[in-house]
């Protein structure tokens, strides 16, 4: 206990800094980051102490001093590192270490398409709009690090699908971390609101550039109307010695839909945790993801479905490819309130261990107080089907090769989960990429 | 084509072959006969180079090579063919997928240029076509809840485009009616040549009637007990292996 205490806060250079943050000058931005701040120090930084934090470790930042955000990126940012984004045909908005770079970015002209601004300009502008969402989707009492985020963002990104828009194009946001010498921490945050019967796509793709240790600890807060569909979908492929923290937190209502899927191949330590609040009748809410992680990466995804009111449907489907040294952590809650009567609830996450040294943590946890639901989950861990690998080569196709369609197939089965017939295929060419970065044939493979 | 000497081979720790000796010329198709559990399907998958069966003496020799050091892959792509008793079922990979990652792997390794999705397509519908596979079959998931005679086919299918030269036949009248039998008899006759060898491994006659052997040869106790003509199988069919089980017992 008492060395726990002791423990430097990695963070707290941060909370020190005096750095002008947006809004001050604004009452209710003020008063949000004083709570935010109040809750963090109540907090603290997470620690596997925490229920919720269980496999994730953050220990090891404690080393990593990262020095108060001085505003310019220490790499200098001119272009977009396409070749590790999605590659899309959208709207393209870049954050480059969570500040919003309108020179990197191409944003729709005139009324037509969402809105796309940034969040420290639209403060200046037109600041009344924020205020009956911001903050308020993801509150920051329960969770150190979207206190952080609450307390610190110095920007990020408001998208707004109009009531009644049928978007075609989606926006794809792009998050740059870049860092050189000395380790940066960063805060992007990014506020959807899909509006009354719209269609919307989002897209993100995280990335870095440099070679310096980055912590991007990320907010997303999402709301999704009566009637409007939205479609999130992201890839995180930040650089191998950064940090990524994400919580998503989507409100859902009456006939909303929402569609997530995110795609974990980067980073040094990566959790990716989306809440979900089914408040209404007849939602849809589905989560997908996979992770594919090799060498010593530390891939979390935590997910966590409230069914707050009868009739609404949710489904998970996580797929995990772990090799060498790899860990990877699943925690998925569905919890169905009392008056959430005819819920239909389903979860899957497998893992496929390609290496001995590989591990997974899967943790589903159903709490259901109705009495009339339909709710299930599954969980499996396993290695590569030798009777498939042995018919596959039979036919002339190597080890190598081999392994790769049988892992591209496992992987499959979440990425068919995508709805958006490019996004599903701007994935399967980051599963391709990945298989094809991988050693051809390392000495676990031998035995 | 292939020669095979004393050859002893051990699944897990147990000899299941204990000095088989077998010898096929280009263009002939021989069958092995025998009882359940005498070694047909260890033999199948050692030439095929499954993990686990290793070879303890003796060796085999493919058309000059000594094949026991091949990886499976590499032996596929030097026309070795083993149509499977249980063919895999493989969820997520389309069948065209499979089928032309294999096709292009084997034709890479002989020096020919790979084929284009077009022209592979326009290759496997003709062939697809005489064993009775439409194209959903071909794009379904391999072999993901076929049928036992669409499974068959699938594989009579494969060995088609493969186009080996020593194909190797385990057990492939199981599980099959009599129509699904002809279709994929008829398969394998139109590819009977003088560089092109089979070996047919089967419980029972029936198969034989289809494709008719040239040298038939009794299996028991991992070991050639008789070797003969096609009148050898008739004569199985009719008296069964007791003989040759009495003989091994005595």
């Amino acid at each position: 206990m008492a060395a726990d205490t002791a423990r430097k806060d990695p963070f707290a250079g941060a909370l020190d800094s005096t750095a002008r943050l947006p809004g001050v000058a604004l009452p209710w931005i003020a008063a949000l980051r004083e709570e935010a701040r109040g809750h963090y120090a109540a907090l603290g930084p997470p620690t596997v102490k925490l229920e919720d934090w269980k496999y994730t470790n953050l220990n090891r930042l404690s080393r990593i001093g990262f020095a108060p955000d001085a505003g310019l990126p220490p790499v200098k940012v001119d272009t977009v590192p396409v070749g590790s984004t999605l590659s899309a045909e959208a709207h393209l908005a870049v954050l480059v270490n969570g500040r919003f770079r309108p020179d990197l970015s191409s944003l729709p002209e005139g009324d037509a398409g969402p809105e796309i601004a940034s969040l420290a300009e639209l403060l200046e502008r037109a600041p009344d709009a924020l205020q009956p969402v911001l903050g308020r989707i993801a509150s920051s009492d329960s969770m150190p690090l979207v206190a952080l985020n609450t307390a610190l963002w110095q920007d990020g990104l408001a998208i707004r699908f109009k009531p009644g828009a049928a978007i075609e194009k989606p926006v794809h946001v792009v998050s740059i971390g870049a860092a050189g010498d000395a380790p940066r921490l960063f805060h992007p945050r990014l506020l959807i609101l899909a509006e009354e019967n719209s269609r919307g796509c989002v897209l993100e793709s995280h990335v870095g550039v440099g070679d310096g240790v980055y912590f991007s600890n990320a907010v997303a807060e999402i709301a999704v109307e009566p009637g409007a569909a939205l479609r999130h979908y992201k890839l995180q492929n930040e650089h191998p010695a950064a940090f990524h923290v994400a919580a998503a937190k989507a409100r859902l209502v009456s006939t909303a839909r929402y569609e997530s899927f995110v795609l974990q191949v980067g980073g040094r330590l990566a959790r990716n945790e989306i809440h979900a609040r089914l408040g209404g009748e007849s939602i849809d809410c589905r989560l997908a993801g996979a992770y594919l992680l090799r060498g010593d990466q530390h891939g979390d995804n935590t997910t966590f479905i409230d069914h707050a009111a009868p009739n609404s449907n949710s489904r998970e489907v996580y797929k995990g490819v772990l090799d060498d040294n790899a860990r990877g952590v699943f925690q998925g809650k569905i919890l169905v309130r009392k008056d959430a009567q005819k819920t239909d609830g389903h979860q899957l996450n497998k893992a496929l261990m390609l290496s001995r040294g590989a591990e997974i943590d899967s943790k589903p946890e159903l709490e259901i107080y109705a009495d009339d639901v339909k709710c299930s989950h599954g969980a499996t861990a396993g290695e590569i089907d030798e009777d498939a690998l042995f018919y596959l080569r039979s036919r002339g196709i190597d080890a190598h090769a081999a392994r790769g369609l049988l892992v591209e197939a496992f992987v499959g089965e979440a990425i068919d989960e995508i709805e958006d017939d490019a996004a599903r295929a701007a994935f399967r060419n980051v599963v391709d990429g990945w298989l094809t970065e991988g050693k051809p044939d390392g000495p676990k493979n031998e035995d | 084509m292939l020669e095979i000497r004393n050859l002893r081979v051990a699944v897990d720790g147990k000899e299941i072959l204990k000095g088989l000796d077998l010898a096929i010329r280009p263009g002939e198709v021989h069958a092995i006969m025998g009882p359940n559990g005498t070694g047909k399907s260890t033999l199948s998958y050692l030439l095929a180079g499954r993990d686990g069966y290793e070879a303890t003496d003796g060796e085999v020799i493919y058309r000059g090579e000594n094949m026991l050091e091949m990886e499976p892959d590499e032996r596929a792509c030097r026309g070795v063919f083993l149509a499977f008793q249980y063919p895999v079922e493989i969820p997520g990979v389309a069948g065209t997928t499979f089928l032309k990652t294999a096709l292009n792997a084997v034709r890479k390794f002989r020096g020919e240029d790979e084929l284009d999705a077009m022209q592979f397509l326009k290759q496997v519908r003709a062939k697809a076509k005489t064993l009775d596979i439409g194209d959903d079959m071909l794009r379904r998931p391999l072999n993901v809840g076929f049928s036992g005679g669409e499974k068959k086919r699938n594989e009579a299918l494969q060995m088609a485009v493969l186009e080996p030269t020593f194909a190797i036949l385990d057990e492939t009248d199981s599980g099959l009616d009599i129509d699904a039998l002809k279709i994929v008899a008829d398969g394998v006759n139109a590819m009977r040549g003088p560089e092109r060898s089979m070996l047919i491994i089967t419980h029972y006659q029936r198969l034989l009637n289809y494709i008719e052997p040239d040298r038939v040869h009794v299996l028991v106790n991992g070991r050639i007990a008789a070797s003969g003509g096609k009148e050898l199988a008739e004569k199985l069919e009719a008296e069964g292996y007791a003989a040759f089980l009495d003989a091994e017992a005595a």
